[in-house]
């Protein structure tokens, strides 16, 4: 392994090659979050668009979510402070939170596909199912890149910063799904 | 630094170093873009001799029209600019050890080959590759039976792309951050190669670009596997009506096109940084204006976003779009008609070496004035009516993203070859490679746009239903298909040199062109992993002071400090 | 290197000045250039023109430039190239010049636009129906309406979806084959397509437009000559594509009037 720090001669920076990293991946996932978004709004200009029956449970999904970031955000403070016990059990929450959303979505899916809201039903359902797929990949592969990689502070501290970043898009994806 | 064994494996396959992964980014690339020649090969005896071979028709016909273009421009360009020249330059021309994240790196070489077994794969499979058209337009793409290859070909096709897609967004991450962070001691982001630059902008709009290509082929291929109405509206299709209904075909051409415009810019920036290289190191003059060069590649960057309409002015869309995407093209034309200028401003009163990769250089000059003049008419939305879908348009941009940005890659390949093996090429095969694939890239090429005037229309498996064509039509096709041919052929030279020189060329001097750049001041010579043994360099200078009055030789390198015997050419910088 | 450099510097500069008279005499045997013009948009070719010359001057001129520059700045012993890394005067000229030629050809080139994309209110209207691999026509009949259509309606004895509640459509008048055309009468085409995208292409009127399932597009033009004409398909549209075309007949008024009489009405022919 080369490292490219240290005592050979580079520029001193105020940031690292980790977090530019993460926030250019921030800003390909905005970008692939937008374009979803854009299409999703043209096509439901189309006369066949009708609204699609959004379950109870959707509402319980995001607060899961968003408790799981706040457990991230606790951990990352209690981090900070020096408090690895107690940050590990803000990780450890967060991940049991997230696994319980993953679970909640494709329950969701579930009560969809009994009321007859099939992925070829409607563009409506079509795009649910598309969308929260491809929320919910980025957020387990998220889980899976974090298991194995996620050993040192600023690792975590970039962990913390990408769940909140997809606790943020699935907010305004659900709103975007409760509003039409 | 690295002391521990390195295996065969580690050390040629499963490699994190950037030259390695460079090297299997080429060659893969070079390999899928000679299938994809061979490909253009039988489309061209098609057109030239119809009839004659009984093994085409026009569903292979399609198929392989369709194959070429994709493999071309993204299996073979992206790949091969992106993947090869930025892994092989950024880190040693800013002085890096390596890449800021040479485990992705390695990755997303391996993902790109998995991109294109999936590819190739689709020639194997019942029904074949697809023939929907590169841009695989829906409702053709995603309704079954409509086009060749509509069962598996076009879903290993749109699978392919997204694993492209990542493989890319993997290399672009690692490019734009490496040029962010990883640059050594004093250099500057104005003191960078403008190589450095074009590869570096055409990442970043990569980022940017593949993301709507990406949700396009998502969508598409759910319209054709899981039976959506995405972009599918009610359809009758051999008189059965389709069980869909509200789609939008024009929805995908938009998101299609939002990454498409950007993807030619993603191909063209990084060949004018290379070309930049070529002309003012060969013509030992500091590039013309390297300022005004940056600005004209950001500003390329910036506009290249807004212009994408301009491919669907006769699209059904709505028609005032027309007027603000002809404005915005147009605009384009000043920042790239800039470079131009200060490409023949570097000749002027420079002291030009006629060697290979200044004759591409030269010939990147030419076939990039007439590849991107001929944009002009297109971009003015009423002059495209006539032309849209016409040859006028194959000649176009075979030209400019084609034989330009081919013409930058093999000059690019010629020149940093001393450098990747240690050894010198064949001179006088380059030179020749250069004259039959010139020559032959404008008689190819430039009859073309006599074709589009004459209203032939592209992607035709013949001519014979054109009643308003002259009869000498079919003279343009024949010597179309004969340059073809031999240009084509004359691309062995260029392989042949390429082989033969790795392994039996003579031995190379560290820095033979007498540059001023980074990548020529390393202490080893081919590198080593690492590249710069203890210490990495410091950077004193800009990158072109060639020939600075005062100066004992006509070249600074960037790694020389200032003192009052080498002087600096341009201060403030 | 010295003589070789000599070399070729020579051969490119002629390889240059070759590519350059070449490619003019091409253009200047006339053989392959616009088919002869059959309607109103003599704009169109005169924007295009403009726009050609516009580049056919600068493509001269910079390759020009060119080779004149790899022959007279071409390596010798013991010269050495001039610094000179920038010229901020120039660099504005030569910008200035590039911007008013871009507004020399893209001026007529947007009034010729805004005048193709606004079809006079008295055109008569004709539909253009595509599929793979022919085109179809509807007149409007007596009434001058064309009858209302949807996709969903389509079937093997309701070609063109015709909604025959509508009572606008019983007059509509149908030809599976040809498109005829009275002379000197502006014309606007409602473009529908069937299955895929198709684009319905007559070079000698120089008008184009995408035929987009789902959608409805239009383009107009006068068509100025007698005589027989070739609509073409010129988006990809499957294996037949090269042989989706359809003659354009323009005649005279009264020629056309007794053409169109002898074709099938709604009425006659379709069923629900």
């Amino acid at each position: 392994m080369i490292a490219n720090h240290g005592s050979n001669g580079y520029r001193e920076s105020l940031t690292t090659p980790g977090r530019v990293g993460l926030w250019l991946f921030l800003a390909v996932a905005t970008m692939l979050f937008a374009a979803f978004i854009s299409a999703y709004i043209v096509r439901m200009g189309s006369s066949d668009w009708h609204s699609l029956p959004k379950p109870g449970l959707l509402w319980v999904n995001t607060a899961i979510l968003l408790l799981s970031s706040a457990a991230l955000q606790w951990a990352r403070l209690n981090e900070r402070q020096g408090n690895s016990q107690s940050a590990r059990l803000g990780v450890i929450a967060a991940a049991v939170l997230s696994a319980l959303f993953l679970l909640g979505q494709i329950w969701a899916w579930l009560v969809l596909h009994r009321l007859g809201y099939f992925l070829n039903t409607n563009p409506s359902s079509s795009f649910f199912y598309l969308l929260t797929a491809v929320h919910g990949l980025h957020l387990a592969g998220g889980l899976i890149v974090a298991a194995w990689t996620v050993r040192t502070r600023e690792r975590l501290q970039l962990f913390v910063t990408y769940w909140h970043f997809l606790t943020i898009v699935w907010v305004v994806l659900f709103a975007l799904i409760v509003l039409t | 630094m690295h002391d521990h064994h390195e295996s065969f494996w580690t050390k040629y396959i499963f490699s994190q170093d950037h030259k390695v992964i460079a090297i299997q980014y080429t060659i893969t690339a070079l390999l899928v873009g000679l299938f994809g020649l061979v490909l253009s090969w039988l489309l061209r005896v098609q057109l030239g001799f119809p009839g004659k071979f009984s093994f085409l028709n026009p569903g292979s016909y399609y198929q392989m029209l369709t194959q070429h273009g994709m493999i071309m421009i993204v299996y073979l360009l992206t790949a091969i600019l992106l993947g090869g020249f930025g892994n092989y330059l950024i880190p040693l021309m800013i002085g890096a050890r390596d890449m800021a994240f040479p485990f992705l790196n390695m990755l997303s070489y391996w993902v790109y080959l998995l991109s294109v077994l999936v590819l190739m794969a689709a020639f194997l499979v019942p029904g074949g590759p697809t023939g929907a058209g590169w841009t695989l337009y829906p409702p053709l793409s995603a309704l079954p039976n409509a086009a060749p290859g509509s069962g598996w070909g076009i879903k290993l096709m749109l699978i392919s792309l997204v694993i492209f897609i990542a493989a890319a967004t993997m290399g672009g991450l690692n490019y734009v951050t490496t040029v962010l962070q990883c640059r050594t001691k004093g250099m500057t982001l104005m003191r960078m190669p403008l190589s450095v630059w074009g590869i570096f902008i055409a990442s970043v709009m990569a980022l940017f670009a593949f993301p709507a290509l990406f949700v396009g082929g998502v969508m598409l291929l759910f319209d054709n596997l899981l039976g959506t109405s995405f972009f599918i509206p009610a359809v009758t299709l051999f008189g059965q009506q389709l069980p869909r209904e509200g789609g939008n075909p024009l929805l995908f051409q938009h998101l299609f096109w939002y990454f498409g415009h950007p993807e030619v810019y993603i191909v063209i920036l990084p060949a004018m940084g290379i070309a930049s290289e070529l002309i003012a190191t060969h013509s030992r003059k500091p590039i013309f204006g390297y300022k005004a060069m940056v600005v004209a590649l950001a500003a390329i960057a910036i506009i290249g976003f807004l212009v994408w309409a301009h491919h669907m002015f006769v699209s059904g869309m709505n028609p005032y779009f027309g007027f603000f995407f002809a404005v915005s093209t147009l605009i384009i034309a000043i920042p790239s008609a800039v470079k131009v200028y200060n490409w023949l401003l570097t000749l002027w009163r420079g002291n030009i070496r006629f060697n290979t990769p200044m004759l591409f250089g030269i010939g990147w000059i030419s076939t990039f004035i007439i590849g991107g003049l001929t944009g002009l008419p297109l971009g003015n939305v009423i002059a495209d009516v006539p032309l849209h879908d016409t040859y006028f348009v194959v000649g176009h941009f075979h030209l400019v993203m084609g034989v330009a940005a081919l013409m930058a890659i093999f000059g690019g390949i010629y020149h940093w070859f001393p450098k990747i093996t240690g050894r010198m090429f064949n001179e006088r095969l380059g030179k020749l490679h250069f004259l039959v694939t010139f020559v032959g890239a404008y008689m190819i090429f430039f009859p073309m746009f006599l074709l589009g005037i004459l209203g032939v229309p592209r992607r035709y498996f013949d001519f014979e239903a054109l009643q308003y064509l002259p009869p000498q039509t079919h003279g343009l096709n024949i010597v179309i298909t004969v340059a073809a041919l031999i240009v084509g052929a004359a691309q062995l030279l260029f392989l042949g040199n390429l082989i033969w020189s790795a392994v039996r060329g003579p031995r190379a001097a560290a820095n033979p062109w007498h540059a001023t750049t980074l990548e020529w001041q390393t202490p080893t010579t081919p590198p080593p992993h690492g590249n710069w043994g203890a210490e990495t360099p410091t950077v004193y200078r800009w990158a072109y002071d060639y020939s600075v009055p005062g100066a004992e030789r006509d070249f600074i390198p960037q790694n020389v400090p200032l003192t009052p015997t080498v002087p600096m050419g341009v201060s403030a910088r | 290197m010295g003589e070789e450099s000599i070399g070729m510097s020579m051969v490119t500069f002629g390889v240059l000045v070759a590519i350059v008279v070449g490619a003019l005499a091409l253009i200047a045997s006339g053989i392959w250039w616009f088919t002869p013009l059959a309607s109103n948009w003599s704009e169109i070719d005169g924007a295009l023109l403009i726009t050609l010359a516009v580049i056919g001057i600068a493509f001269v001129t910079l390759n020009l430039a060119l080779a004149y520059l790899v022959l007279r700045y071409r390596h010798s012993e013991g010269t050495r190239a001039q610094f000179i890394p920038d010229n901020p005067k120039i660099e504005k000229i030569l910008i200035g010049v590039t911007a008013l030629g871009i507004i020399i050809l893209l001026a007529p080139g947007l009034f010729a636009y805004s005048r193709f994309i606004s079809p006079p209110r008295d055109a008569m209207v004709v539909e253009v129906l595509g599929e793979q691999w022919r085109w179809s026509y509807r007149y409007p009949g007596p009434d001058g309406k064309l009858g209302r259509a949807t996709p969903k309606l389509i079937s093997s004895k309701n070609h063109f979806g015709i909604d025959l509640t509508d009572p606008a459509a019983h007059d509509d008048i149908l030809s599976y084959t040809e498109l005829h055309l009275p002379v000197n009468r502006p014309v606007v085409l409602h473009i529908r397509s069937k299955d895929v995208i198709h684009s319905f292409f007559i070079p000698s009127f120089r008008a184009k437009m995408d035929a987009v399932p789902g959608m409805v597009t239009h383009y107009w033009f006068i068509p100025t000559r007698e005589g027989r004409f070739q609509a073409v398909c010129a988006e990809l549209c499957g294996i037949g594509h090269h042989k989706m075309q359809s003659p354009v007949i323009v005649e005279s008024l009264e020629k056309f009037q007794e053409w169109l009489a002898k074709q099938p009405t709604v009425a006659a022919t379709v069923k629900p």
